[in-house]
């Protein structure tokens, strides 16, 4: 943190501290997740987040999920407080300023007649001595830690200004041996279930703006054929199963419809399918490979990989089609673009000698940045909240996801496994 | 093997016919006693040595065909290219052959890349790689609807490991019947 910060009031500091932050948590009973943020100082919040009133009822810690999420972010210092507290609580600020907490969390689990779990939280400003925001959600017991990460986007947005991904999910790919599975996971990396478990491969997942579906290439028919599947259920259908390969699905905003790349008319070209798999419409015409599209957050442009101009460069165009614009210059490979929730960024991979490595564009000036320095760089996605990007990279020989702020500063490694882990995508916020 | 068992069996039988020819039908049959040559210890042999008078064997050039592309199933590429290179003309022609003699024959040409770049850009070189092959194919009168070209980008490589040795086994388009 620069030290001219320091002097500012703790409050914007950290807001601002927040754009170079690992907005990460990682659970207390983390079993293949270890998180370990590097180059994060200075002030932090101290906040006393106190166990939940009867929170023995919930299969899951609420508490101390919180505290972890928070502790995580870098961005907070948990303060101890002894006891039980429940949302209806008076706390004694007194006390709590003796303990140089800022902030104070209490809440409580109530078990309903259906079963379900009433978990409430109340947050207060611990200085002024006043009730910043209170809450209840009612969830199943299995997911009372989407709870708890529910509770810390809340104290995080409220304390820092910005919204947290704490509740949000990612998919990636991990590959066992010759087994493939695509793996659904909290943002943390905890509670990490299986979607799809292949003996073939699996790449390109790609979450629907609904948080429910995936949309991802699959090699089981022995060749490459898209899908979606709704998560939940466990139902899945084909979308694109045309002769040839069928590939890069890409959901526009609105989740009406993908673009993807088929090869049905020769060659690898662009093209619009709605969701439900009719109205098959090319948007792009070359005697080049198009590929890896995808829209920009306001729907209007999409942004897509080409070697039309010798090697691969990323290009865009208008998503009704017509003519696009070459996006990358430098270097000879620059591939995988993903675009930033505000538009303004661009990740991407670009070629360096041998290397491929994780870079960055101010689209509005062009300029780019390269905040890797690793050699096998794959796959960028940004969170939800813009203020990360996760992708797959090689550490030690094996495949692993690591995640960055977009300066590159802080780098964390996401996911250790046995498995070698690819593919990542990054789901969209989630409503209670 | 089995064609080079039904080729030995086509030459005795013409040997035999030949014989045949120089044996007036109307004269007894010449007969000598020949001491028994010793024969070589054989091996048991599983079917009958005795050829039917009625037998015919049969030449399958389907089956001649399956032959001679036998162990020409892969063509291999250079470095970021997409150019079916002059040594793999003689396995495209009799690739183009066995196609052509049989029009419900139908192959999956499955593209692939080594390791180096983006998933999603490699299926695409992959599938440029398949293309190539296709269309040298139907260059030589093979129907579109006997080809697919695909591709599994660096999904499926046939070689392990990150030397020039393994890429150069991995640039490649397999040619699998479908």
């Amino acid at each position: 943190m620069p030290e001219s910060l320091a002097s500012v009031s703790r409050r914007r500091s950290l807001a601002a501290l927040v754009a170079l932050t690992a907005a990460l948590g990682a659970g207390p009973a983390s079993a293949q997740v270890r998180i370990d943020i590097a180059g994060v100082g200075g002030t932090r919040i101290p906040v006393a987040i106190a166990d939940f009133r009867d929170e023995s009822i919930s299969p899951q810690p609420i508490a101390a999920i919180i505290r972890a999420d928070l502790e995580r972010s870098g961005l907070f210092k948990t303060v101890d407080v002894p006891g039980a507290f429940s949302e209806t609580t008076s706390p004694v600020f007194a006390d709590l300023r003796a303990r140089q907490a800022d902030d104070f969390v209490a809440g409580s689990v109530n078990r309903l007649a259906d079963g379900r779990l009433d978990i409430r939280f109340k947050l207060w400003d611990v200085i002024k001595g006043a009730e910043i925001v209170g809450q209840a959600q009612a969830v199943h017991p299995d997911d009372a830690r989407l709870a708890a990460h529910r509770i810390a986007d809340v104290v995080y947005e409220k304390l820092t200004g910005e919204k947290g991904v704490f509740a949000t999910r990612m998919a990636y790919v991990t590959k066992a041996g010759r087994r493939f599975s695509l793996v659904i996971a909290d943002a943390d990396g905890e509670s990490a279930k299986v979607a799809l478990a292949s003996p073939e491969p699996i790449i390109s997942p790609a979450w629907a703006p609904n948080g429910r579906e995936l949309a991802y290439v699959s090699f089981e028919s022995g060749k490459a054929t898209v899908r979606i599947q709704d998560v939940q259920a466990g139902t899945r259908r084909v979308l694109a199963d045309f002769k040839g390969t069928n590939s890069a699905p890409a959901w526009s905003p609105d989740g009406s419809k993908l673009v993807l790349s088929l090869s049905r008319d020769g060659g690898t070209q662009l093209f619009v399918i709605n969701r439900d798999g009719s109205g098959v419409r090319r948007i792009a015409q070359s005697s080049a490979i198009d590929t890896e599209a995808c829209y920009s957050p306001d729907g209007s442009q999409i942004y897509f990989v080409s070697d039309r101009g010798g090697g691969p460069q990323v290009y865009r165009m208008p998503a009704s089609g017509g003519t696009a614009e070459r996006v990358t210059f430098g270097g000879g490979y620059n591939i995988s673009p993903a675009i930033s929730p505000d538009g303004r960024t661009m990740a991407y991979i670009t070629r360096t000698g041998g290397a491929f490595r994780l870079s960055v564009m101010d689209l509005a000036t062009g300029q780019s940045q390269q905040i890797s320095e690793a050699n096998d760089d794959e796959s960028p996605a940004f969170s939800p909240n813009g203020k990360l990007i996760v992708y797959a990279s090689r550490a030690g020989g094996k495949e692993v996801l690591m995640t960055t702020t977009l300066d590159g500063k802080i780098k964390t490694p996401l996911l250790v496994t046995l498995a070698e882990v690819r593919e990542p995508t990054w789901g969209p916020f989630t409503s209670p | 093997m089995k064609i080079t068992r039904y080729a030995l069996t086509l030459i005795a039988a013409a040997a035999l016919a030949g014989c045949g020819s120089t044996v007036k039908l109307d004269e007894p049959a010449p007969v000598k006693d020949i001491a028994p040559t010793p024969q070589p210890q054989q091996p048991p042999r599983a079917e009958p040595t005795r050829v039917a008078d009625t037998s015919v064997k049969t030449i399958s050039l389907d089956e001649q065909l399956n032959q001679q592309v036998q162990g020409k199933r892969v063509v291999y590429f250079d470095f970021d290219s997409d150019i079916v290179k002059e040594e793999y003309r003689p396995l495209i022609d009799v690739h183009a052959k066995r196609l052509n003699n049989n029009k419900k024959l139908a192959l999956s040409l499955e593209g692939n890349t080594d390791e180096r770049g983006g998933r999603e850009y490699n299926l695409a070189l992959g599938q440029r790689r398949a293309e190539a092959v296709a269309k040298s194919l139907t260059l030589l009168g093979v129907a579109g609807t006997q080809v697919e070209a695909v591709s599994f980008g660096k999904e499926r490589p046939a070689a392990q490991g990150s030397t020039e040795e393994a890429w150069s086994k991995n640039r490649r388009v397999e040619l699998k019947d479908k």
